[in-house]
């Protein structure tokens, strides 16, 4: 499967080569788990895993607290309570799966982050990123839909906020607001089909994740220094990478175990710290919340949709131009969904071609900024639409789109960029030293 | 430069929470009492659980309701954990419930949950003490969860003693000073008076030590399994952690021949 010059499965007994010859299952197998693996991978190569064990976490709680919960505007808030207090471990299962939510969403922005320094996203990366990011719109969605379940105020109240956006589109958002609820505002046919979605979409995550997968085997994993694994020999091969099974597999599981203490402290000793106490109270259509506010992972986006008011010259511009049919609400909108489109057309965007941030000066400190705006807007995003808050929204606004769109291309042309190692080996053996056998010839 | 980055991230992380609260404001004032169940190895105190229940039968189930809590968890583990005989007494002492099959009231048994009342309007307590964040500190990081809970119960044992004495009417409706509650006048009228309710082990029945009483025992009904939760989550932080240096050592020792020594 990967461009990686290395063994092959071969069938041994005749059992093996049988089953080989009608279904090379065994070969699938054993090619994905021993692809070789760039042996310079740092730290923050372990994410992916902790993404693999949260959807499979999250599968997993997910369908035993559907056999115990009612789908219902009248029943669902107190069946989770039935969960709560009488499933066997029920109480558990449901505060691993809704930290394991936030934990999926640290893990991917972690993640996705580190694709942006390192240059993941770069030829010829491009469908992996882009599956990626279809990965991280419907985790969004699956993550919404989910919160919406319980049935308290903030699920209600969310609910009615987010759909509501969908109704900011010119002509047709009333109708596809409409057809989205099932009705007029948010109610039981709401519930019933988030229900049903929230169950359907992991699964499409999972399909996805496959193609994740075998897309990144295919052109093989990117690594620290971005430069390409030797591929004019299996001997050469060698020297840059080591088979992913045991090294990366025991090396990302202690990464895993490390993250899941935390994970699991925080689910033992103080499950709600991320969630509002509002969605302990049950939904109540007549009874708005003081501050209606998303959860975590949502807040840099949602201060991205609130940051475009009237007010902003671009959005009176945009209304002028469009003759009114762009207002400041559907502006807001399409401000949330480009700022992801942003990030998805990073390939395409950033003109180096040096893959790693670590050998362009320039490029570092304005991907630091990035990551200071990001927290940012997580920051804003919590806080009441008022000033000085809606200022540095719109400021902050504007450096994630400036990131991408102007700073990304420039400094492709006017940085630059430093040294790179000619090899992987050479990168490895300046940070580990060389081996004592010296069997290798040496890189210099 | 990653490293810095990351170490500034989860930072502001921690703020993140924290400011969805502040949001909430107001100038509420809530006393940080020293709870029994509060930080990773608090657990509840029966006596108190039991006192804090006898508060809600003679006070507060004259308004309020506790639809979610079924009366029969009163002898479970972690709780209360009233003697099954008793709790059988109590329910059919206490509260009557409509039977459908036999068409009328008949006196609650275990099985039954606590009624719901809405004479009064009053909300139900089950989840109150959750659905109440008394304080976000320290510094608005909102780590004091670990160690304190996020101050449902403090909310309500401050609200409980919080009122000034001041009443002002509005609209035909009596409203009380009260220096807990957001915007300060709650149309509640104070519910507890000194030595209201009388303990069978004499313990102090002041309107602070009753307020504190009940607002333990409704922490309870919002948050049954606490203390399975905290046993739960201390066994797994310990194995987990044991897994992760036995996960080490196989890791470095995987490694060690493909790396040189500096």
């Amino acid at each position: 499967m990967s461009g990686i010059p290395h063994d092959h499965y071969e069938p041994k007994t005749g059992a093996e080569k049988w089953l080989h010859s009608r279904l090379p299952i065994v070969g699938l197998i054993y090619d994905t788990i021993m692809i070789p693996t760039p042996k310079n991978l740092n730290w923050w190569w372990i994410w992916g895993i902790v993404l693999a064990f949260c959807l499979a976490l999250q599968i997993v709680t997910g369908i035993v607290l559907v056999m115990h919960y009612t789908p219902h505007v009248d029943l669902a808030f107190a069946s989770i309570e039935h969960i709560m207090r009488d499933v066997n471990g029920g109480h558990m299962l449901r505060y691993l799966h809704m930290n394991g939510a936030s934990l999926f969403f640290v893990a991917v922005y972690i993640h996705i982050f580190r694709g942006l320094y390192y240059g993941s996203y770069k030829a010829p990366r491009e469908i992996t990123w882009i599956v990626g990011m279809l990965i991280y719109l419907m985790m969004m969605g699956t993550a919404f839909m989910g919160y919406v379940l319980p049935w308290g105020q903030m699920s209600f109240w969310g609910a009615t906020v987010i759909t509501g956006l969908f109704g900011a589109i010119p002509f047709i958002g009333e109708s596809i607001q409409t057809w989205l609820l099932g009705g007029p505002a948010v109610d039981n046919a709401t519930l019933n089909r988030f229900f049903s979605l929230h169950y359907l979409l992991p699964f499409v995550i999972a399909a996805l994740v496959i193609v994740h997968i075998w897309a990144f085997h295919t052109t093989g994993n990117n690594n620290p220094t971005g430069v390409d694994v030797r591929k004019g020999s299996k001997e050469e091969a060698k020297k840059d990478t080591l088979p992913f099974w045991p090294y990366f597999v025991i090396k990302d599981f202690l990464g895993l175990a490390v993250v899941l203490v935390v994970f699991w402290a925080i689910v033992g000793f103080m499950p709600n710290y991320l969630g509002h106490p509002d969605n302990y109270i049950e939904a109540n259509p007549l009874v708005t919340p003081a501050h209606i506010v998303p959860e975590w992972y949502f807040l840099p986006f949602y201060a991205i949709l609130r940051a475009f008011t009237s007010e902003v010259w671009v959005v009176q511009f945009a209304s002028f131009v469009t003759g009114g049919i762009v207002d400041a609400k559907f502006f807001g909108v399409i401000a949330m969904f480009g700022a992801i489109l942003a990030m998805a057309l990073a390939p395409w965007l950033d003109t180096s071609n040096v893959r790693s941030g670590r050998y362009r000066p320039m490029f570092k400190w304005w991907f630091a900024l990035l990551v200071v705006d990001f927290f940012a807007l997580m920051w804003l995003g919590a806080m009441p639409a008022e000033e000085p808050y809606a200022s540095f929204s719109l400021i902050a606004s504007a450096y994630w789109f400036g990131y991408f769109f102007v700073i990304l291309p420039l400094l492709g042309v006017i940085e630059k960029p430093l040294a790179q190692p000619a090899t992987i080996e050479e990168d490895f053996d300046a940070h580990y030293g060389k081996k004592a056998s010296a069997d290798a010839t040496p890189a210099e | 430069m990653f490293k810095k980055l990351a170490t500034g991230a989860a930072f502001a992380l921690a703020m993140i929470p924290a400011a969805s609260y502040a949001a909430g404001g107001g100038e509420q004032h809530i006393t940080d009492y020293a709870f029994s169940f509060e930080g990773p190895f608090g657990t509840y105190d029966r006596n108190q659980l039991q006192r804090g229940l006898q508060i809600y039968t003679e006070v507060c189930a004259a308004c309020h309701g506790l639809k979610l809590v079924p009366i029969r968890t009163l002898s479970d583990e972690g709780g209360p954990q009233m003697p099954e005989d008793q709790v059988r007494a109590y329910a059919a002492d206490n509260f009557s419930v409509y039977d459908p099959e036999l068409d009328e009231d008949r006196p609650a048994k275990p099985v039954d949950f606590f009624p719901e009342n809405n004479n009064a309007g009053a909300p139900d307590l089950s989840m109150m003490a959750k659905a109440r964040a008394g304080f976000h500190g320290p510094y608005g990081l909102g780590l004091n969860q670990l160690f304190k809970g996020m101050g449902g119960a403090e909310y309500i044992a401050s609200l409980l003693h919080g009122y000034t004495g001041e009443t002002k009417e509005e609209a035909g409706t009596t409203f009380y000073q009260n220096t807990a509650f957001p915007g300060g006048w709650i149309s509640m009228a104070p519910p507890l008076s000194d030595e209201q309710v009388e303990f069978a082990d004499g313990h102090a029945n002041d309107v602070e030590a009753m307020a504190q009483d009940v607002a333990a025992f409704l922490m309870w009904t919002a948050e049954p399994k606490m203390m399975a939760r905290k046993q739960a989550g201390f066994v797994g932080v310990l194995f987990l952690t044991l897994l992760s240096v036995m996960l080490y050592l196989t890791n470095k020792r995987l490694w060690a021949p493909h790396k040189g020594k500096h």
